[in-house]
């Protein structure tokens, strides 16, 4: 119980005395994790779209493998990118393992299915009566999709904000591609690992209520745009 | 239209700074080089202590990746290290026969030690020959074994070798594939013996509040060299070679050496005695 009170005294301490090497470790978990996130909504959203707005033989399946891999162990991820990028590998002429864009490779893997399978099943859930009048109202193909995106934007950033919580929490995968570099690969939760195998676990209980504070601070504003966002609809 | 808008930019404001990384982070300079080491190194602020004296000197930033000696070999393996620093003899000049290393060095030792429960449950204590130990441990007590191909592991398990037993899958032999550290802690919980390495145990057991003590040191056998050597360049042609020989040839310099000995832990313990030749 001592060592839990000292881990929130620290806590507070490290984020009263921000030093140089911390504020760098928590910069380079937003921007690997940051990284991740746009590159799988990029990709994952569009696929999402797809899937939701249009017939294909084999969609289901499609939708059934994506669900599949939201539960990607990170480790195997981490593992499969690693041998993918190892100099020993197909792509180890990039020189990329070992470093943060090796990271977001990762990250982007693991947040990608999230993104993807639930856009599409906010997509999918749209009333289909919107697109019955748009179409009524004469709108071309691809207005009626972008209003049917439109409608279903706040189960899409429900995607995006579990894929960010899922790829700022993970250690498995980033562990093994970034190697945990002090200065350079090291992120929050590598180094709470660290801390704890290192029995130094004030210091890494500390680091884990910064991270969930960092968490809790962005998901604070993405809730707030949400909502006015739906009291500008409702109004 | 403005609601999209809104949308996309609450997109913008949690993704925004991974822009930023494509373009900053990338870049590396020509300098740098791989070092996979292992815990005990890492762990006990050896490298936070030697490689700014050596990077001042010649501006090559060493970047360590600390992993098990096992793993650690076996990064320089594949062509993902350009130089391996680890303590695991046999291991090292077997894969510097293979082809795999060059340019291995001797660069300082410690002891392994035998630690066991305070109140030493299988009188270990007194005796002088870790295979003596090891057989009486297996006949009456538990043994916490690192089981990860260590450096460590690798003298474990060459000790039940001498002594002539398969530890493996017995009862009394618990395999926890973590680091010596938390190795350490599992003895202490489960009240077992382990072997570890004094540099560890010196920085760990009066913070880790360890009801641990050595119950066996000195015996030849436990002796702990640590080594370096470079990832072959004519198997990965691009290891940075140059700059590897010359992290070798500075550990293992009057300068390097010196470096090394006056190393101190956090506890003001010297964990290391160099001894390159």
């Amino acid at each position: 119980m001592s060592s839990i009170l000292e881990g929130f005294s620290q806590a507070l301490t490290l984020i009263l005395h921000l030093d140089a090497e911390l504020l760098g470790i928590i910069l380079l978990s937003i921007k690997v994790s940051g990284g991740a996130l746009l590159i799988a909504t990029l990709t994952g959203l569009p696929l999402g779209a797809l899937l939701g707005l249009k017939k294909f033989p084999l969609g289901g399946f499609f939708v059934t493998i994506l669900n599949t891999f939201m539960g990607l162990p990170p480790v195997v991820v981490g593992l499969f990118i690693y041998l993918l990028l190892s100099r020993s590998g197909p792509l180890g002429f990039m020189s990329l393992l070992y470093t943060p864009v090796a990271m977001i490779v990762a990250q982007s893997v693991l947040a990608f299915p999230i993104v993807a399978a639930i856009s599409h099943s906010a997509i999918a859930g749209v009333d289909p009566i919107l697109r019955q009048t748009a179409v009524t109202l004469g709108a071309t193909p691809v207005q009626v999709s972008l209003a049917v995106i439109r409608e279903a934007r706040y189960g899409i950033m429900s995607g995006v904000m579990a894929a960010f919580g899922r790829v700022m929490a993970e250690v498995g995968a980033i562990l093994i591609v970034g190697g945990n570099i002090a200065g350079y690969t090291r992120v929050m939760t590598t180094t709470i690992a660290l801390e704890t195998d290192k029995g130094n676990f004030e210091l890494a209980l500390a680091l884990g209520i910064i991270l969930l504070s960092i968490s809790l601070m962005i998901n604070t504003a993405l809730y707030m745009i949400q909502r006015r966002g739906m009291v500008r609809t409702n109004r | 239209m403005i609601r999209r808008f809104t949308l996309l930019a609450a997109l913008a404001a949690i993704v925004l700074s991974g822009v930023v990384v494509s373009t900053g982070l990338s870049a590396s300079a020509a300098s740098e080089i791989i070092c996979s080491s292992t815990t005990s190194t890492e762990n006990s602020g050896l490298f936070g202590y030697i490689l700014p004296i050596f990077e001042n000197k010649t501006r090559i930033k060493v970047k360590v990746v600390a992993r098990g000696t096992g793993a650690a070999i076996e990064m320089g393996k594949r062509g993902d290290a350009d130089v391996a620093f680890v303590h695991a003899k046999e291991q090292e000049l077997k894969a510097v026969e293979e082809g795999y290393f060059v340019n291995r060095h001797d660069v300082m030792y410690n002891a392994f030690v035998i630690i066991g429960p305070s109140e030493d449950p299988a009188r270990i204590t007194g005796m002088k020959s870790a295979v003596e130990a090891f057989k009486k441990i297996a006949a009456s007590s538990i043994f916490i074994s690192r089981g990860d191909k260590s450096g460590t592991n690798t003298k474990e398990l060459a000790i039940w070798e001498k002594v002539g037993i398969v530890p493996k899958g017995q009862k009394w032999y618990l395999e926890v594939g973590q680091g010596m550290e938390k190795t350490q802690r599992i003895a202490d919980e489960k009240r077992a013996y382990t072997l570890t390495d004094m540099g560890t145990w010196l920085m760990t057991k009066d913070k880790d509040k360890l009801a641990m003590m050595i119950v066996l040191e000195g015996d030849p056998a436990l002796f702990n060299q640590y080594g370096v050597m470079a990832v072959n360049p004519s198997k990965y042609p691009q290891v940075k070679y140059k700059e590897a020989t010359e992290f070798i040839d500075w550990l293992i310099s009057k300068e390097g050496q010196q470096a090394i000995a006056s190393f101190k832990d956090s506890n003001g313990n010297l964990p290391f005695i160099p001894n390159a030749k």
